[in-house]
C-alpha cells in the first residue's frame, strides 16, 4: 500500500463529511427530503446488521458462530439489555460456539 | 451537564459504544497489517480517513490483490454516505465555522445513528459529541494495537466479527419503536442482502438507502 493512496482516501472522506455537514448543510432543505434523511441510520444499521450475519464478502450464506453472537444480541436488545452487555454477549457466544 | 439522569445515561451509552468499537479497531490493525500496510501506514489511515466501513473495504480489496484504483473507488463510495449522515446532523451542529470542520471529521455510522435515537436537541448534540470524540480516540488506540499485534491474533477466535453486529443490532433496537424507520430499515436489510451477490463489497450497503423513500409521502396531521 502506497502513502499517496493512505492520503487520497483520507481527503477524499473527509471531503465527503464536509461537504454534507458544512457546504450543503446550512441550507434549508425540502420537508420531503428532511424525512427522507431521518430514516437513513435506520436504512443503514439494518443493512449492515443484514450483511453481517448473512455474508461473508460477496457470498451469502451463514456463519454458524456468527449468527449465534448475533441472535443472542437481538435477544439481550428486546430484553432492554445495556450496550456493552450486548456487545460482550455477542462476540463471547461466537467465539464459544466456535471453539467448540 | 451531567446533573440531568437522563443526560448520564446517554454520555454512558454513547462513551461505551466508542469503546467498544474501538476493540473492533484492533481487528481493522491486524487486517491492515496483514494486507500489507506498514503499521505507520495504518494508524494514518484511521486518524485521517475515520470511517470504518470505508478502511475494511480498502484494506481487505488490496489484501486480496486488487489494484489501489478497485480499493480507492469502493472506498470512496461508501465515505460518501457520511456526506449524506452531514446532511442529516447538520441541523443539530450549528455553531462556528471551526468547531462544524471538527464535528464533519467525527460524521459517521455511530455518531450519527446515536444522535438520531435520542428525543431531543441537547441529548442529540451530546450524543454525537460524545460517541464521535470516544470512538475517534479508541478507534486509533485499537488501530495501533492490532497493528502491533500483526498477525499474532485471529480477531475471529475471539468472536470480534460478531461483536460489530451485536452493537448494530442494539443500536437499531430503539429506532424500530417508529414506523417509519421500522419500514426503511427491513427495506434497507432487504436491498442490502439482495445486492450482495452481485455487486463488489460495500456497495450493497448503500443501495440499503433505497429504504428512504418511506419518508416520501407526508405524514398524516394529527387531528385536533
Amino acid at each position: 500500500m502506497s502513502w499517496t493512496f493512505v492520503f487520497v482516501l483520507g481527503a477524499t472522506a473527509y471531503a465527503f463529511k464536509v461537504l454534507g455537514l458544512v457546504v450543503i448543510g446550512d441550507r434549508a432543505l425540502p420537508p420531503v427530503l428532511d424525512r427522507c434523511l431521518a430514516l437513513i441510520p435506520a436504512a443503514l444499521v439494518a443493512a449492515i446488521i443484514a450483511r453481517d450475519a448473512l455474508s461473508s464478502g460477496t457470498n451469502l450464506g451463514v456463519d454458524g458462530a456468527r449468527i449465534a453472537g448475533v441472535g443472542v444480541a437481538v435477544l439481550l436488545a428486546w430484553r432492554r439489555a445495556p450496550l456493552i452487555v450486548v456487545i460482550i454477549a455477542g462476540a463471547t457466544v461466537a467465539a464459544l460456539v466456535r471453539a467448540l | 451537564m451531567l446533573r440531568d439522569e437522563r443526560m448520564r445515561q446517554v454520555v454512558s451509552a454513547c462513551a461505551t459504544l466508542g469503546i467498544a468499537v474501538g476493540v473492533f479497531a484492533i481487528s481493522f490493525g491486524v487486517s491492515s497489517v496483514s494486507a500489507g500496510a506498514t503499521v505507520a501506514q495504518t494508524c494514518v489511515m484511521s486518524l485521517i480517513v475515520f470511517t470504518g466501513a470505508s478502511q475494511f473495504s480498502a484494506v481487505s480489496v488490496i489484501g486480496s490483490g486488487g489494484s489501489p484504483a478497485a480499493a480507492f473507488g469502493g472506498a470512496a463510495i461508501l465515505a460518501a454516505r457520511n456526506g449524506v449522515y452531514g446532511l442529516a446532523m447538520a441541523p443539530h451542529l450549528k455553531g462556528r465555522l471551526g468547531t462544524r470542520l471538527v464535528a464533519a471529521q467525527l460524521t459517521i455510522d455511530e455518531s450519527t445513528a446515536m444522535s438520531a435515537a435520542q428525543d431531543d436537541e441537547a441529548h442529540r448534540r451530546a450524543a454525537f459529541w460524545v460517541t464521535g470524540g470516544t470512538l475517534y480516540l479508541f478507534w486509533n488506540l485499537g488501530t495501533l494495537a492490532g497493528a502491533l499485534l500483526g498477525k499474532a491474533v485471529n480477531p475471529q477466535t475471539f468472536g470480534l466479527d460478531a461483536a460489530f453486529p451485536a452493537a448494530f443490532v442494539a443500536m437499531l433496537w430503539p429506532m424500530l419503536r417508529d414506523r417509519r424507520c421500522a419500514m426503511a430499515a427491513v427495506i434497507g436489510a432487504v436491498a442490502c442482502v439482495a445486492t450482495i451477490p452481485f455487486t463488489p463489497v460495500g456497495v450493497p450497503i448503500l443501495c440499503a438507502t433505497v429504504g428512504i423513500v418511506v419518508g416520501v409521502p407526508a405524514p398524516k396531521r394529527v387531528a385536533g
